[in-house]
């Protein structure tokens, strides 16, 4: 693996890889010394275009954790302010003695422009491209519901894919990285997807991907789902009345309380997953975000794992 | 591989009876060095090290009176993470610690492996000990000692010393990996 810029770029084996290996760098995190050596005297540099906190953090942690050297760079207070390119700030970086550059960008396909081009030569990790692509969101729900579900099975979940599983994406998918990502991503592990989403929220062409569409939630939620992965609304990146107001979005594709009872009614017990940040009350009730069938902060904690075994897997060699 | 090599010689240096044996003496080495098995933990470093650590904590166990039980005896290190060679090799994918419940501070830890040769397996499982606790003694039991040393580390137990040339290959089988029990030695022209 030379970058890590899409879900849709990994087969089977390579992202059943990832996510065993992150199984042994999330029980690392559970030991009085959560540190390893394996990347010391590396230098990863965060690469951010975009606001984000639990990415950055998280990519922080990771490398971290593995010993290496972290330079975080925000384009506010930077000399892209000043009107520098994208090639002249990578570049720099290069020069400074990177080793590996995680980067995010508002623009779609920055990170795969920094992989094709000879600017710079280092492993690139994606870590969200405008409405494109956020590989290692998709990589931590994945780790979530198979850990979860082996949890609840008895089994270890090494060496498993998520077959058989059925899986609802909710929301703002026009504008969602995550939704992409892991669409491609649970498709590759064997889950079947439904997409569900106001019309006004869905891509052009997103009948010819690999889901099933849906209009309705509560009829999603009748037909019954493993999981539920709440998108969140992206109020940022609308330039456009997508829906009347925030109210009517909350009625008819939020999960609210009275969904929350329908899942809980279900019987069997339905994962919440939300990539964060919430907008509670708006995609997400409290109670549902509070409830223990709530993954959030799970997620949260096994976001490291998943980033600890891609900056492994990127900066030592190939895969046996 | 070349089959029709006529250089290329595999030779069986251990069966398994002579391996049982060869562990039975070992188990009651670590024993004799250990004045009992008080504080005893074995740990087995992957892959076959562990199921020779494994091994090893039954004859210790059915060794004593008030009937041990094995599997608080033993317990498995990886050392993937602490490779001095990670840069440099292909990616390998690290492989579950195992620490049996009483720990390993204060204890006498004795790291198990298949074959002793360069020793740097043995200075990375030093470095990952460390970062799961202090043990008060560690020892090292190894099957196959093989020479060719690049750092300063021996064996306290050694199963069979066995003289190579840097160009052969010692490969260890063992039923609960391989499917079978022996130890052979392939030369390469």
């Amino acid at each position: 693996m030379k970058h890590l810029l899409s879900t849709a770029d990994l087969s089977r084996e390579e992202a059943i890889a990832i996510l065993d290996i992150a199984e042994e760098m999330r029980e690392t995190g559970t030991r009085q010394v959560k540190k390893l050596p394996a990347l010391r005297g590396r230098t990863v540099v965060n690469l951010f275009f975009e606001d984000s906190t639990r990415t950055r953090i998280s990519f922080e942690a990771a490398a971290k954790r593995l010993s290496a050297d972290v330079i975080n760079f925000s384009a506010k207070g930077s000399s892209v302010s000043k009107g520098e390119s994208l090639k002249d700030t990578a570049q720099t970086l290069l020069a400074i003695g990177a080793d590996a550059v995680v980067i995010r960008h508002p623009d779609s396909g920055a990170p795969a422009r920094l992989a094709a081009t000879d600017w710079i030569g280092l492993p690139i990790v994606n870590a969200g491209d405008g409405t494109h692509e956020h590989p290692t969101q998709a990589l931590l729900d994945a780790f979530t519901l198979r850990r979860q579900l082996a949890l609840r099975e008895g089994v270890s979940p090494l060496g498993r894919g998520l077959d058989g599983l059925k899986i609802a994406i909710v929301g703002d998918i026009l504008h969602s990285r995550v939704a992409r990502s892991n669409l491609w991503l649970l498709n590759t592990l064997g889950a079947s997807v439904t997409m569900v989403a106001p019309p006004t929220l869905l891509p052009v062409g997103a009948s010819a991907w690999p889901c099933k569409i849906s209009y309705s939630l509560d009829a999603v939620i009748e037909s019954g789902v493993d999981a539920v992965m709440m998108l969140r609304v992206q109020g940022e990146r609308m330039r456009a009345a997508f829906f009347p107001n925030p109210r009517e979005y909350s009625r008819y594709w939020g999960l609210d309380d009275t969904r929350l009872k329908a899942l809980e009614a279900k019987g069997h017990d339905t994962l919440i997953l939300h990539p964060g940040p919430m907008n509670r009350g708006l995609e997400i009730s409290s109670a549902a975000a509070d409830s223990p069938a709530s993954m959030v902060l799970e997620q949260v904690t096994n976001g490291v794992a998943v980033r600890m075994a891609s900056l492994y897997m990127l900066l030592s060699g190939d895969l046996i | 591989m070349n089959e029709n090599s006529q250089h290329d010689v595999a030779r069986t240096v251990l069966t398994g009876e002579d391996i049982e044996r060869v562990l039975t003496r070992v188990a009651f080495e670590i024993i004799e060095a250990n004045k009992g098995t008080e504080d005893l933990v074995l740990l087995g470093i992957p892959s076959r090290g562990y199921p020779l650590a494994q091994r090893l904590a039954q004859r210790i166990a059915a060794s004593t009176p008030n009937q041990l039980d094995p599997a608080s005896l033993v317990g498995q290190l990886d050392i993937t993470m602490y490779r001095d060679d990670l840069r440099h090799s292909t990616t390998r994918t690290p492989a579950p610690t195992r620490l049996p419940a009483g720990g390993i501070d204060g204890k006498v830890v004795v790291l198990v492996d298949d074959v002793l040769y360069s020793g740097r397996t043995i200075r990375a499982a030093l470095d990952a000990l460390s970062d799961w606790g202090r043990p008060r003694i560690v020892r090292l039991a190894v099957l196959i000692d093989r020479g060719h040393r690049e750092l300063p580390i021996r064996a306290d137990h050694v199963g069979k010393n066995l003289p190579t040339a840097k160009s052969e290959k010692v490969r260890v089988h063992l039923a609960e990996i391989d499917g079978s029990n022996e130890v052979i030695i392939e030369a390469s022209a």
